[in-house]
């Protein structure tokens, strides 16, 4: 019934144009949810978001409603995390007994057992049942055979503390499917001297009416910035004028916003990637590293625990922003983190997250705070114009005023290395290229 | 009969005494505690309607020269330092965002927008006896129209005052929303 539905999605994907429907089908979107979403490696969340056994998190694998749950030390296997802390679970939220949802707090602990609160089944952390009511009424039933654990997702794995999961059986690992993207959580943790990060404990969540691919398209899309948030940028410019004038000196984080007036020609200079898998990454130094006492002490912080070396390695990666595709959206430089989880074809929630760099001096946290605060924050300067942007997008695209979306700029003159793309200017829309082509692969594999 | 009534008036005398105590320094600002609530609630209601009438350089005005807007992510926040806020503004930032929203290219403005404030449950918690600070919690209730939605934010105000020759400033105003954790439909372009 889908298949006849949909038309021919080799004929809406070209090199450099889309159709429409890739954005507004709502049946080609239940086929993303189930090639794309439901395939691949989901952001599910930090290992320190669930420290201490039972400690739970709830989120959404494609419509899947998943739980996140930290197991007790030395039980468990094959899940993610280590041994001795208590490994990592993701399990379906719903009771095999009659389909209601285990854990009903977005996140919260518990207790000595996951328990339903319709018939107090209970189960261990990893899922397995630990008792139910009544278990005589089962005699001489069929029961033996049915399947009373809370089904478990198919793998779950875990990068330097990043928790992923994925409900298809086989697949590739997710190092091998994060590949050279792996560098985002290197760059994040590498910048602490025993290379670990902690979250934040807050999620802000805000929801985007739009398709989730305008949330992709957009990160790595160098030519926006000055145009889209160039009010933003102004204010903040003059304001840290007038600062500079008044006290001679400007704080670092008005530079997260007036930065936004960069004109194209300066994106121009940087490079992006493009890689198999759909993950696509924006070159080019935040410009983070200016040299007040602050830096310098981390600086020799890394030093003391890296070697020279490899602490010049560590900060001199040449990365803006790393997309993990279908679904995050990362500042490795500041910590930030952004997992978005599609609703509708026009409906998508974001989920913002930052983390604390541990054994870190307090000055360079701040700045990430900074960057939480004033950029991805609900009161957002920023992401006030995308939004609106986006919002603007659907409501064309559901239009019958155009059937294409252009993404011409630069095509012909991406390079390729291996299976990389590369662009040698940061305002190609190669990115939205590389996406699409992986999305092609997605939908029409075992078609 | 008399008799009983004073003992009723002696019986309250403590009660009374707290009241004085507690009304002193207001009165040594020249205000009694009626007259300190009837101001403080006119001055509420002004910054509200400052923000209904987007009069925005009005809003800022209402603050000390060191006052802060603060919205933190949840009620159990004491502090913004080394912490996530949804807001956390002093009067220069507040500047950046009043100039944003007044940029021509601010794409977000360009849709029919406004709000409507309703400030109530006006509760002045305490007079600082050496500062003559007033500390205020408030309730309050906002619609927003933006396109062609309605919106809706309730939570509470908790303002500190002080009392200067041109009337109350605001040294910081905690915002706290029922629905700062919900998810956000969109986000919040100015001040709440």
């Amino acid at each position: 019934m889908l298949h006849e539905r949909i038309p021919n999605l080799e004929k809406l994907v070209e090199p450099d144009r889309v159709h429409r429907f890739c954005y507004t089908d709502p049946d080609i979107f239940e086929l993303e949810i189930k090639n794309i979403f439901e395939k691949c490696w989901i952001y599910a969340g930090h290992e320190s978001q669930v420290k201490k056994p039972g400690d739970f998190w709830a989120f959404q694998i494609g419509r899947q409603p998943m739980v996140m749950v930290r197991g007790r030390p030395g039980e468990g296997k094959g899940a993610a995390g280590s041994m001795r802390n208590g490994a990592i679970h993701v399990l379906y939220n719903r009771c095999p007994h009659r389909g209601v949802q285990v854990c009903g707090a977005r996140h919260g602990n518990a207790g000595d057992a996951l328990t339903c609160s319709y018939h107090s089944w209970r189960f261990k952390y990893d899922g397995t049942i630990e008792s139910l009511p009544l278990p005589r009424g089962y005699e001489n039933t069929t029961f033996k055979d049915y399947d009373c654990n809370m089904k478990r997702a198919s793998r779950v794995e875990s990068y330097r503390g990043f928790v992923f999961a994925s409900l298809a059986t086989d697949g590739p690992s997710l190092v091998e499917w994060l590949g050279p993207a792996k560098v985002a959580f290197d760059d994040i943790c590498d910048r602490s001297p025993v290379g670990e990060v902690e979250v934040v404990m807050n999620c802000y969540r805000v929801i985007q009416r739009s398709n989730w691919k305008f949330f992709m398209e957009n990160q790595l899309d160098a030519v926006h910035p000055s145009v889209t948030h160039e009010s933003t940028g102004r204010a903040a410019s003059e304001v840290e004028f007038q600062i500079q004038r008044r006290t001679g000196d400007k704080p670092l984080h008005y530079h997260m916003l007036s930065a936004f007036t960069i004109p194209f020609d300066k994106w121009d200079t940087l490079e992006t990637y493009g890689y198999p898998y759909g993950h696509t990454v924006l070159g080019g130094y935040m410009g983070l590293r200016p040299q007040d006492p602050d830096t310098l002490e981390h600086e020799r912080i890394l030093a003391k625990a890296y070697g020279e070396k490899k602490k010049e390695e560590y900060l001199t990666r040449n990365i803006h922003h790393v997309l993990v595709y279908p679904c995050l959206s990362i500042q490795s430089p500041l910590q930030q983190l952004r997992a978005i989880r599609p609703i509708a074809p026009d409906r998508t929630l974001s989920e913002i997250w930052h983390f604390r760099l541990k054994d870190v001096p307090e000055p360079i946290y701040r700045r990430s705070l900074w960057y939480y605060n004033l950029v991805n924050s609900p009161a957002t300067m920023v992401n006030a114009d995308d939004l609106e942007n986006w919002q603007k997008g659907q409501w064309g695209l559901a239009s019958q005023g155009g059937d294409w979306v252009s993404f011409h700029r630069d095509y012909g003159r991406d390079k390729t290395d291996g299976d990389t793309l590369r662009s040698t200017n940061g305002c190609s829309e190669m990115p939205m290229r590389a996406q699409f082509k992986a999305w092609l692969k997605y939908m029409t594999a075992g078609a | 009969m008399a008799k009983t009534v004073r003992k009723k008036a002696a019986a309250k005398k403590p009660a009374a005494k707290r009241m004085a105590k507690r009304a002193a320094p207001a009165q040594a600002n020249g205000k009694g505690a009626g007259l300190l609530q009837r101001e403080v609630e006119q001055f509420l209601y002004a910054q509200a309607e400052a923000l209904d009438e987007k009069r925005w350089g009005d809003f800022i005005g209402l603050f000390t020269d060191d006052g802060m807007y603060w919205m933190p992510p949840a009620p159990h926040y004491t502090t913004w330092e080394g912490m996530p806020s949804i807001f956390i503004e002093d009067r220069d930032l507040m500047t950046v965002r009043m100039k944003r929203v007044q940029h021509p290219h601010a794409w977000s403005q360009a849709p029919d927008w406004g709000t409507n404030h309703v400030v109530s449950n006006v509760i002045i918690e305490k007079v600082e006896p050496k500062t003559g600070e007033v500390h205020v919690r408030s309730r309050f209730h906002m619609m927003e129209l933006r396109r062609d939605e309605l919106r809706h934010f309730a939570g509470t105000y908790r303002h500190r005052l002080r009392l200067t020759k041109d009337g109350f400033r605001i040294k910081l105003q905690r915002v706290d929303m029922v629905n700062s954790q919900a998810p956000y439909e969109y986000v919040l372009q100015v001040w709440v």
